[in-house]
């Protein structure tokens, strides 16, 4: 038993939902009680989905466990046939009906339906969402695709947006034009967009483009081994990853297409003076293993930040992340405790977080900056606009995403300038954010003032030095949104001289000692 | 007193045939009443016991994600409590254990049973006793199923309710208990209007916090505020106190009838009851006719969701001049929903559980002008041409009683009204 607050990710079955609801013709009966249709609006309110996923639960009730319960499964099976007349049919158990041992596949086989029907075998209570997904295409494309003669001309397949993935649209889009200038032609997008037909079809191209490695390496895999089809290995996420990615393609498929790069605008973005006052900022990065990789990359080779700490959710990563960990010189934060994300990242406390839409509540309550970068996805993650985050256009979304929380260049100095101004001060947070209350009102100087107070009883604990009442002063004259690194600079340095006691001359020395 | 209502119609729905299918259902299960019940009772943490499902229902239930800790938390089964490697009662009491240190403001701990759970017969109640006994005085520990196979949505609250009425002190007296959780300020107003009335004491089930005393008996009568507390009317008609039947407390005129049910009982002459009533109704008459306008003439189709379903056609029918074309509830008990049914005009197909692709199917026939149905369904049904209101929303907003009554009304309207003002139609 594991005591959890908030979870990073669904059950298995949810990712096998992502599969389905990403497909068009494919259709998922799920052995599963009522309850279990709340998946259905992750979709339909989430991701604003017009349609209802092409899901038929079972949904037995408690009467039904004494008495056919596989009968009802069959039922559903059959009238989900007869009502959608799906190309296929993928049929598994949730939690509850994996412990009444059904059988969905064995079941469904003995229908005789004229249609592939293709059992899942998801562990609910020892795997999770991105396995499921995975796992549910891998089966798809074991199940379906056959080994085909080559396409005349270079072409690859897509694999890995899903339904419900972190801007897998946008990225679909940016990346088949970026392979179309290439000369290079899509063959079949996978799961997302594809039917099982399609699916059927994808031996036919030369190699496989891997964009979500956490729910398509597996089939990636079975493609390269039984179809002769490599895969690449960089995800285009970010300039230098994108510039990777394109020698990456250019080597499997031999294209020399000249490629016109004026779109990526983040590199002189990033260049331009304006952009100084990132250089070294400390952050925080967590996420799914995928976007975190490349997150590190960019944040220390693209924005000049500085790794604070990283780590990622999905222990399906887990060597991945500690390899990129030890080449940052940080230690890697392997979880899926919310409660433990928090306390990393109070006790770190960088000057921006990257991370999920639960960072950005860690962030809010903790008063530090926060960009998403990955999923658990909320409403917010499915804009309206064009906005992926491969390829250069997701360079430059990217980038804008990040320092968007920030407080901007200038008005950073002036805020050290004039932190008496009653309505310009580091508590009223960035001038270009609406909604901020001025001073003395309200929620923020009290959340400030609440950070403060949580590190003032840590810094008490252990062989932590005392702060002297007149250095205690002066670090309040130090903006909100830096005085944490300091606080935590001064007491890191006076530790390391063995100072007991904190005044206003250590003060200065840490910050001449951290200098930078 | 009742002399300012319309007369009932000539033909209720009550003895109307009640269409029952079986097939998909496309509904929430009890756990979901964790959501507003950890904030209604400010001492108490609701531990599910169950697996990720659970815990992920309850994450995108909340939907809009309150990510301060909250009083909820699921106690995840992992593979080792289901082969029977690890004693489940032993991994509960540690769990427990690690919840209650680090939450030193906990006086009550619901243990809510689950789908998992259920099935593989883990003995809630057992370690409810148990716990209760390690924690005594301090925490009272007690135990109700929230889970799928058993309960729908709402029933989650009852079945919370219906737990905590076995251990409520026995009392001679002669007291009215309100049960089912109310916003706060529907609280008050209600708790307001009944005190200017006479009508005392007065208890609420579920009381805020465990210090308010409520003790039941055979002197005791209650009154339901939520149409889905059935388990609860029987746990505490098993104590001996007597249910006040009623219409539910939505709309002017429901409002008045549930009153002057309670002011019957209490013996409280017309010319108080009126003089208490008298403005509050005229407000909500007013404030209904001011938001209403929409709905006038506009029919109006149910998908089962939370069994506010019944109340809310009827409130709709008599006070909006809307015509429902169905009305579906996951459940109907006549004792709870019967006095609703008598004032709700013939017509509807009355409905009772869901095969959700046939009503669906029925939904598109019947090209109703507004369709009230669950999240998943909402979005569809939209892009479909339907004009669609969550039903979701009227369990989370303050709707009761007569200073909502307008808010209702205008919950409702909203859809048709944005619908006619947005100019650039979807594709």
């Amino acid at each position: 038993m594991k005591l959890t607050v908030w979870t990073y990710e669904g059950p298995p079955h949810v990712g096998a939902m992502r599969v389905a609801t990403g497909m068009k013709k494919l259709h998922y009966v799920l052995h599963a009680p009522q309850g279990d249709t709340y998946a259905d609006l992750l979709f339909t309110m989430i991701e604003r989905r017009d349609h209802r996923p092409p899901v038929t639960y079972t949904t037995f009730q408690a009467r039904d466990l004494g008495a056919d319960t596989a009968g009802l499964f069959k039922q559903a099976c059959q009238d989900a046939y007869d009502r959608f007349q799906p190309e296929a049919i993928i049929v598994g158990a949730s939690c509850t009906a994996e412990l009444i041992q059904d059988d969905p596949g064995g079941l469904a086989e003995t229908m005789g339906l004229p249609i592939p029907v293709i059992p899942l075998e998801l562990p609910s209570y020892q795997r999770k969402e991105n396995f499921g997904a995975d796992e549910t295409f891998f089966q798809l494309v074991k199940h379906l695709a056959k080994p085909q003669a080559k396409t005349e001309r270079v072409s690859c397949n897509i694999i890995g947006p899903t339904a419900l993935g972190f801007r897998h649209r946008d990225d679909v889009a940016e990346i088949t034009n970026l392979l179309f200038e290439l000369g290079i032609e899509v063959n079949v997008t996978a799961p997302m967009g594809s039917t099982p037909s399609d699916i059927v079809q994808m031996g036919k191209a030369h190699f496989n483009v891997l964009l979500y490695p956490e729910t398509g390496e597996t089939a990636a895999r079975y493609c390269e081994k039984e179809f002769d089809q490599p895969y690449t290995k960089t995800v285009p996420i970010g300039a230098g990853a994108t510039q990777d990615f394109i020698a990456e393609i250019r080597a499997l498929s031999g294209s020399t297409a000249p490629l016109d790069s004026q779109a990526l605008r983040q590199t002189w973005w990033s260049r331009s003076v304006d952009s100084t006052y990132l250089t070294g900022k400390r952050v925080f990065i967590f996420g799914d293993g995928t976007h975190v990789k490349a997150a590190a990359r960019i944040a220390r080779d693209e924005m000049g930040f500085e790794v604070a700490g990283l780590g990622c959710y999905n222990r399906e990563y887990a060597r991945d992340i500690r390899t990129i960990a030890k080449e940052f010189g940080v230690e890697a934060l392997i979880t899926d405790d919310y409660l433990l994300v928090e306390k990393t990242i109070e006790a770190l406390q960088p000057e921006m977080i990257l991370g999920t839409q639960m960072e950005r509540h860690i962030g809010k309550r903790l008063g530090i900056p926060c960009a998403v970068i990955s999923a658990p996805v909320h409403v917010q993650d499915f804009p309206a606009r064009y906005s992926p985050q491969m390829g250069f256009e997701g360079a430059n979304v990217i980038f804008d995403t990040w320092i968007h929380p920030l407080v901007m260049g200038l008005e950073e100095h002036l805020l050290h300038m004039f932190r008496e101004d009653f309505e310009f001060n580091d508590a009223a947070g960035p001038s270009h954010h609406g909604g901020h209350q001025p001073a003395g009102i309200g929620s923020n100087q009290l959340r400030v003032a609440a950070t403060e107070e949580q590190s003032a009883v840590l810094s008490t604990g252990g062989d932590v030095a005392i702060w002297l009442a007149e250095a205690e002063k002066e670090l309040k004259k130090i903006p909100f949104f830096v005085r944490g690194k300091a606080r935590r600079n001064t007491e890191t340095y006076a530790t390391s001289q063995g100072l007991s006691e904190i005044s206003v001359d250590t003060l200065y020395e840490a910050k001449a000692f951290y200098a930078r | 007193m009742t002399e300012l209502m319309p007369p009932p119609p000539a033909t209720g729905c009550r003895t109307s045939p009640v269409l029952k299918q079986r097939g998909q259902r496309e509904v929430f299960c009890g756990l979901t009443g964790i959501i507003w019940l950890h904030r209604k009772i400010q001492d108490a943490f609701f531990l599910v016991v169950g697996s990720r499902t659970c815990a992920h229902l309850l994450q995108s239930a909340a939907g809009v994600m309150i990510f301060a800790e909250p009083r909820f938390g699921t106690a995840i089964l992992e593979e080792a409590d289901l082969a029977g490697l690890k004693d489940a009662q032993a991994e509960l009491d540690r769990t427990v254990e690690e919840l209650l240190a680090r939450r030193p403001d906990i006086r009550q701990l619901f243990l809510v049973g689950s789908c998992p759970s259920e099935v593989i017969k883990l003995d809630l109640n057992r370690a409810a006793e148990r716990l209760t006994q390690t924690y005594a005085p301090k925490v009272r520990v007690l135990e109700y199923s929230g889970s799928g196979i058993e309960t729908t949505f709402t029933q989650g609250e009852d079945a919370c309710l219906a737990a905590m009425v076995p251990v409520l002190p026995k009392t001679d007296a002669r007291e009215l208990i309100v049960v089912g959780a109310l916003p706060d300020v529907v609280e008050d107003q209600m708790v307001a209007l009944l005190t200017d009335l006479g009508i005392g004491p007065l208890r609420i089930l579920p009381a805020r916090t465990i210090e308010d005393e409520i003790a039941v008996g055979p002197n005791t009568v209650f009154a339901l505020t939520q149409p889905f507390l059935g388990d609860t009317h029987a746990a505490l008609s098993r104590r001996g106190a007597r249910h006040i039947a009623a219409p539910f407390p939505f709309g002017e005129e429901g409002t008045t009838a549930w009153l002057s049910a309670i002011a019957e009982e209490f013996n409280i002459s017309c010319e108080v009851f009126d003089r208490v009533t008298e403005a509050p109704r005229r407000r909500a008459r007013h404030a209904i006719g001011q938001a209403a306008a929409p709905l006038n003439d506009k029919s109006v189709f149910f998908f089962p969701d939370s069994q506010l379903e019944i109340p809310l056609a009827r409130f709709l029918s008599r006070e909006c001049g809307m015509t429902a074309l169905e009305v579906g509830s996951p459940y109907i008990h006549d004792a709870l929903h019967g006095p609703d049914l008598d004032l709700l005009p013939a017509g509807p197909q009355i409905s009772e559980g869901q095969d959700v692709d046939l009503q669906l199917d029925r939904c598109r026939a019947a090209h109703p002008d507004l369709t009230v149905c669950g999240l998943g369904l909402a979005n569809p049904l939209e892009a479909e041409g339907f004009a669609t209101k969550w039903a979701i929303e009227l369990v989370f907003t303050p709707v009761h009683f007569y200073e909502q009554a307008g808010d209702l009304a205008a919950l409702f309207a909203r859809p048709l009204r944005r619908k006619s003002i947005l100019k650039v139609a979807a594709e």
